[in-house]
């Protein structure tokens, strides 16, 4: 009982990571750092409980989270890709904006500081419904297939082909006749999307919004990324390590065998020692960063 | 993180003496980003107020009365202008030698916990002695958090990007850790008071700044600066950080040693991040306090950014910073003050967006004045067009 207790706890708490990482492992396999994927989370968290609460249906917030995800992808790839911006100092500036508008727009539709009203979520509603109730929640099942999903796209379709093109070399892409910029810009939408439901699943689950609800989730998505060496298998196999992490570090509070805090730093660590090869390097996409006129 | 400078390309032809414009666009070139991202940013204030349903007019008159309207406003910008400048000048010191120290914000605490850690320790010393310790315990902190990066960097060619920011929650949880079990006041998310290295305040010295928070720290952050802009235009140092980042396999050639290069400067970084740490524990609060930067560390990128990466503008780029999160407190009647953290972030994307299309904007109408006036082939200019793309 206690395993499946700890079994579904990881699987919960990785469903937003999944999500995120996969935007990640797309917008990274074109080329493009991806270190928005936290602005993306807290935005599609916004626009979820914004959507659901004026609806009054879940679905309409998935719909929010979507179209909010999507508009802060296309100011990302406008700054990134048709002015050739910095893609780290765009990526910071992006979480830097959504976490100063979210709680602008928070006062401005609720009128509170920190949270929004309960919002309509999935499954059955009044808490302890069980504990298999997070299997009613579609966007759990739209997680869990989203970086398997992904893994088609990017090496089974003509669409993956060219993605995985343009991140590696776009002069090589773009002699060959791709558009490298459609591409990228297609790939940053689609990470949006994914991303942004990952936000949607945390404001949807908790029934609200509450101010920074993302708090570091898409860092740790994007160390997922990293750790997971950019292939969306083990990309989701690390999710669920980092979730499982988590989980842990939930289950030992006032257990006083190790510190929380030392388990919370568990991803970080793990992904700058990926970064320094002691275990397998990882190494990015050839022109991730790289401006591509 | 401007473009190696050429103005070689003479025309054949004698009479069409051409002048190309430098690549950074001169003074032109560095003033138009930061002006152009300044107005953008007021153009979106302007609608957000509009959105709340406010007067954008009277907004603004309160936000410059609540700043440079009264001496205790001048006080608290000048208090934000100290840690700012010091991230600021942290972003900057490592994006001269094309690196991004994204981790600030981290370094900024470990400075602040080590001061304070000094200042709690070095009970019975002389004040000169304490403060000296103190603050050199907090560039240490700082420096010993950037060196961390720039060695993975140069040793193992680990993105310093990534790197500064999985550090940013690794040096967080180890201080909520060292806070909550050993060194913080029980109930409380901080450490205990300091006996000694408390620098004073200006209210001390100058009664008009009564209430506020602005200290004498500020005067280190203004030597900061100069030694930040004396090692990067004065020393063989600074020589080679900019030359690397101008062009890190020129750099090579010339007989730098880069990775040497990449540790010192990301040190150094660290060092100047760590600083700032003094600001709130020894001339603010004299304790350590667990989120006591609040962002600063991020925001010292878009000083930097607004600052184009020299010292001395990164002094004004602070001013301003400063004064918009002040601003921020005294709009909050009638505006929420997360306007500002709006604005700033506009700054921060228009800015980064800017200076690229600005640079691109000089180099066409470089390019199209060498053709009208019948220059040579303009092999060198697509060149350099080319050299743009890396």
């Amino acid at each position: 009982m206690v395993a499946l207790v700890i079994l579904l706890q990881t699987l919960r708490i990785s469903i937003p990571y999944l999500l995120a990482a996969a935007g990640g492992v797309m917008s990274e396999r074109v080329g493009i750092i991806a270190l928005h994927l936290e602005g993306l989370l807290l935005a599609g968290a916004f626009g979820a409980a914004v959507a659901a609460y004026y609806s009054n249906n879940a679905w309409a917030g998935v719909a929010g989270a979507i179209g909010t995800g999507l508009v802060i992808s296309l100011i990302f790839a406008l700054a990134t890709l048709r002015f050739r911006a910095n893609q780290v100092v765009v990526g910071i500036a992006i979480n830097l904006l959504v976490i100063g508008a979210t709680r602008f727009f928070l006062r401005l539709a609720f009128d509170s500081a920190s949270n929004s009203p309960r919002v309509p979520g999935f499954g059955a509603d009044g808490g302890a419904a069980g504990l298999l109730a997070i299997f009613q929640n579609p966007l759990v099942w739209i997680g869990l297939i989203s970086l398997p999903m992904l893994a088609f796209v990017l090496f089974r379709t003509p669409f993956g082909l060219r993605a995985r093109a343009v991140g590696e070399n776009p002069e090589a892409a773009s002699t060959l006749g791709i558009r490298v910029a459609t591409v990228r810009t297609t790939g940053l939408l689609l990470a949006g999307a994914l991303a942004s439901l990952g936000g949607a699943y945390l404001a949807l689950d908790q029934h609200q919004f509450t101010d920074n609800m993302s708090a570091g989730r898409g860092f740790i998505a994007l160390a997922a990324v990293i750790f997971g060496r950019w292939v969306p298998t083990r990309v989701f196999i690390a999710c669920l390590l980092f979730a499982a992490a988590e989980t842990v570090q939930i289950q030992l509070q006032g257990a006083q065998i190790v510190p929380g805090q030392f388990i919370e730093m568990i991803p970080y660590l793990l992904t700058i020692i990926a970064l320094i090869g002691i275990v397998g390097r990882s190494v990015p996409p050839a022109a991730l960063g790289k401006v591509h006129q | 993180m401007s473009l190696p400078v050429s103005t070689a390309n003479p025309p054949e032809t004698p009479t069409a003496r051409v002048v190309i414009p430098r690549f950074d666009g001169g003074f032109v070139g560095q003033l138009m980003p930061p002006l152009v991202a300044l107005m953008i940013a007021v153009v979106v204030g302007d609608v957000l107020i509009l959105v709340y349903g406010e007067s954008p007019a009277m907004v603004y008159r309160l936000l410059l009365e609540g700043t440079w309207g009264n001496w205790y406003g001048v006080g608290q910008v000048l208090y934000k202008t100290m840690t700012l400048t010091c991230t600021g000048l942290a972003f900057a010191y490592v994006a001269r030698a094309g690196l991004f120290n994204v981790g600030a914000e981290s370094q900024l605490a470990a400075g602040g916990f080590a001061a304070a850690m000094a200042g709690v320790l070095l009970g019975s010393v002389p004040t000169g002695v304490a403060i000296f310790g103190c603050v050199l315990a907090a560039v240490v902190a700082g420096a010993i958090v950037g060196f961390v990066p720039g060695v993975l960097r140069a040793r193992f060619g680990a993105s310093e990007v990534i790197v500064t920011i999985m550090l940013n929650f690794i040096v967080f949880a180890l201080l909520n850790y060292l806070l909550s079990a050993h060194f913080g006041v029980p109930e409380t998310v901080h450490s205990a008071s300091i006996v000694a290295g408390s620098i004073p305040r200006l209210s001390e010295t100058f009664a008009v700044f009564h209430g506020s928070a602005a200290n004498w720290t500020i005067v280190a952050a203004l030597i900061a600066a100069v030694v930040a802009w004396w090692l990067l235009f004065r020393t063989r140092h600074g020589y080679e950080v900019r030359a690397v980042g101008l062009q890190p396999t020129a750099a090579v050639y010339g007989g730098i040693r880069v990775q040497r290069v990449v540790v010192l400067a990301m040190t150094f970084s660290g060092a100047l991040a760590g600083l700032g740490g003094i600001n709130f524990v020894l001339g603010y609060k004299g304790y350590y306090e667990d989120g006591f930067g609040a962002g600063s560390g991020f925001l010292g990128i878009a000083v930097a950014l607004i600052g184009r990466n020299h010292p001395f503008s990164i002094l004004l780029a602070a001013l301003l910073f400063a004064t918009l999160s002040q601003g921020g407190l005294a709009v909050n009647a009638i505006v929420p003050k997360q306007m500002v953290d709006i604005l700033q972030a506009v700054v921060i994307l228009s800015v980064a967006v800017a200076v690229p299309e600005v640079r691109r904007q000089i180099r066409n109408t470089a390019a199209s004045t060498v053709r009208i006036l019948g220059g040579a082939p303009n092999n060198a200019n697509r060149a350099r067009e080319k050299g743009d793309a890396q």
